[in-house]
């Protein structure tokens, strides 16, 4: 009991067969699991709910069609295909500058400065603010310089990368943090600039951590629908998204619109595509944690 | 800053190490285009200061405005909230009263059963156990929101209403508060079992030595040690509340009215920001600035709640 207690998670011997099993402490520990069960059974009726309110509307048409104000035809083609946009138009802004600036307040910035510590108290900041106001913050940038007609791919993109742009960093950080110092030095030893050892050495080896972050960051964009609403992607779109400059709508949107809507064949289709965005955002996190779990390396 | 930046001559002036400034191996000088490599590197860093002035910018310019017609007592103590009706009224408190009824709702699901579940991952599951159930709660996270609100809307709120007996509308601040609870846990768990595991063994193992029981090592060692861990969960999480969107915007009703009682339906602030921008209200219009009046008032609570979170966080990470 006294030394070879190494693991918390071993049982402890004496304590086993006396005073663990009181009535109050069995007690503590139902109640512990009741709470995990909450969330566990919570996940599950979602998902059981959900599939069965969504029925036979789980069919291809789904995914081919235009939607339509006979909810037995329509489908949520242009919403998939504006998601598509949108969420490569966020990757392509937001994952190079969150990675620039980690890389910069991580292996470049003086600790120390006072400037830099506000930097990172704003971005920790940054990542807590509520999404909507984001979408303020993109009506306002639009108007700004002038757009009219505010529900383009590339408005809806911008106020889901500077949404996203925190968490990137942050995840960023946390694996360019985790690569050890030693690796470094060896690089520098040999010579390389400082600048060649974070692209060929620190970068390469903080790759895992960074794609877990960024996948995280882009399943939470893809089921953002706040900043979106306040853009004006709640409309009736019947064509496929084309460009960056193209009205757009998304399936968090279509689903919010479908949801709205009174008549009993709209909720089924609700259903359905919710069930469609689930899976799909299920998978990213789940790839997300696979590699976090498989790159938690030991050097 | 920049002043010393010039004289800096080796990786080791990020302070980590300890080492003197003048340890580096690395060139004293970068070469020119390493230069512009690391001032694109910071000007993307310093983007997030442009970020949060933007914000300010923008919520700020409409807001004043709005309060140029409105004033600001009237905003923060009417208690009818009317902005688009011929006789227009702008107290904010009906937005006001709603978003704290669904705000504490949500904690009361989310804080039992995020550190319940916190508490069984950092101090009774196994490794390999937690290394399963860990990843499983995290995936709650993943659901969007707009789910999570169908969700509230299509089966907690007829459950309700049909199983629990409860007289719930087809919109109410329970249903939608519960669901927005659940949706929290992980960030309540994720948080604290982080806290709870930052307790050093020796405090667990002495408590052990003194003859208790893992429960109440728990509740009077890990608790207490790890309590400002704890409140910045929570305090996290009272911040996501105020600003979910879509679970209320769907589930809690668009009646601004002052709630009393959690099966009444109500607008949240959020909630009406997100109902605000479904109509059409043209640009500079007292009926858009309200939209920014309210985010502006959004902004500064989760703010004050967010600074107040990240400084208990970094006083339990220096604690051991």
């Amino acid at each position: 009991m006294t030394a070879t207690t190494t693991s918390r998670a071993q049982a402890l011997p004496i304590g086993q067969h006396s005073r663990e099993r009181s009535p109050g402490a069995t007690l503590f520990l139902v109640l512990l699991w009741a709470s995990l069960l909450v969330a566990f059974a919570t996940l599950v009726t979602l998902l059981v709910s959900t599939i069965i309110e969504a029925g036979d509307r789980l069919d291809s048409t789904l995914l081919t069609e235009y939607p339509s104000s006979r909810p037995e035809e329509a489908g949520a083609r242009p919403a998939i295909l504006g998601s598509l946009w949108v969420i490569g138009t966020t990757a392509v802004l937001a994952v190079p500058l969150g990675i620039a600036a980690a890389v910069h307040l991580e292996e470049f910035a003086d600790r120390h400065s006072r400037f830099n510590r506000l930097l990172e108290l704003n971005i920790q900041n940054l990542s807590a603010i509520p999404s909507i106001i984001y979408g303020m913050l993109a009506i306002g940038t639009l108007s700004l310089i002038g757009v009219q007609n505010k529900n383009i791919v590339i408005g809806g993109a911008l106020a889901l990368a500077l949404l996203i742009l925190p968490v990137i960093i942050i995840s960023t950080r946390e694996a360019l943090r985790a690569v050890p110092r030693e690796q470094r030095q060896a690089s520098l030893a040999l010579g390389a600039t400082e600048l060649q050892t974070t692209w060929r050495v620190t970068l390469p080896a903080a790759v895992p951590g960074i794609s877990t972050g960024t996948i995280l960051a882009l399943s939470r964009a893809l089921g953002e629908a706040a900043p979106l609403l306040l853009l004006g992607a709640l409309v009736f779109i019947s064509f496929d998204p084309n460009g960056l400059l193209s009205g757009f709508t998304t399936m968090p949107i279509q689903i919010f619109g479908w949801t709205n809507s009174p008549q009993a064949g709209f909720r089924e289709l609700a259903a359905a595509a919710s069930v469609l965005l689930v899976v799909i955002l299920l998978a990213m996190n789940a790839l997300a944690i696979i590699i976090r779990n498989r790159s938690q390396r030991r050097w | 800053m920049t002043a010393t930046q010039h004289l800096r001559s080796g990786p080791a002036e990020q302070g980590r190490s300890g080492l003197p400034a003048d340890w580096g191996l690395g060139r004293t000088r970068s070469r020119h285009g390493e230069t512009v490599i690391r001032l694109l590197l910071r000007a993307a860093a310093g983007l997030s200061v442009l970020i949060t002035a933007g914000i300010v910018v923008s919520l700020l310019v409409p807001a004043i405005g709005f309060f140029q017609q409105v004033s600001v007592v009237e905003f923060l103590t009417g208690t009818r909230w009317a902005p688009q009706f011929a006789d227009p009224s702008f107290g904010v408190l009906p937005l006001i009263t709603a978003t704290a009824w669904t705000t504490l709702i949500a904690l009361a699901v989310a804080v039992p059963c995020g550190l319940g579940a916190a508490a069984y991952l950092a101090e009774y599951a196994r490794p390999r156990v937690r290394r399963i159930l860990k990843p499983i709660l995290e995936l709650l996270a993943g659901v969007p929101t707009v789910v999570f609100g169908f969700f509230a809307l299509s089966f907690v709120g007829p459950a309700l209403r049909d199983w629990l007996g409860i007289d719930v509308g087809t919109f109410s601040i329970l249903a939608a508060g519960l669901v927005m609870g659940v949706m929290i846990i992980p960030t309540v768990a994720s948080l604290s079992e982080d806290a709870m595991s930052a307790v050093p063994h020796a405090l667990r193992e002495g408590s052990a030595a003194l003859g208790s029981n893992r429960m109440q090592t728990t509740l009077r060692v890990v608790f207490p040690a790890a309590l400002s861990g704890i409140v910045a969960a929570v305090v996290l999480g009272i911040s996501r509340a105020i600003g979910e969107t879509m679970i209320v915007a769907i589930a809690a009703g668009a009646r601004p009215q002052m709630v009393t009682d959690p099966t009444m339906e109500g607008a949240t602030m959020t909630g009406f920001i997100a109902r605000m921008a479904l109509g059409d209200s043209r640009v500079g219009s007292l009926e858009y600035d309200t939209l920014f009046a309210v985010g502006l008032l959004l902004f500064l609570l989760t703010f004050v709640v967010n600074l107040i979170s990240i400084r208990l966080v970094r006083r339990f990470r220096q604690e051991y």
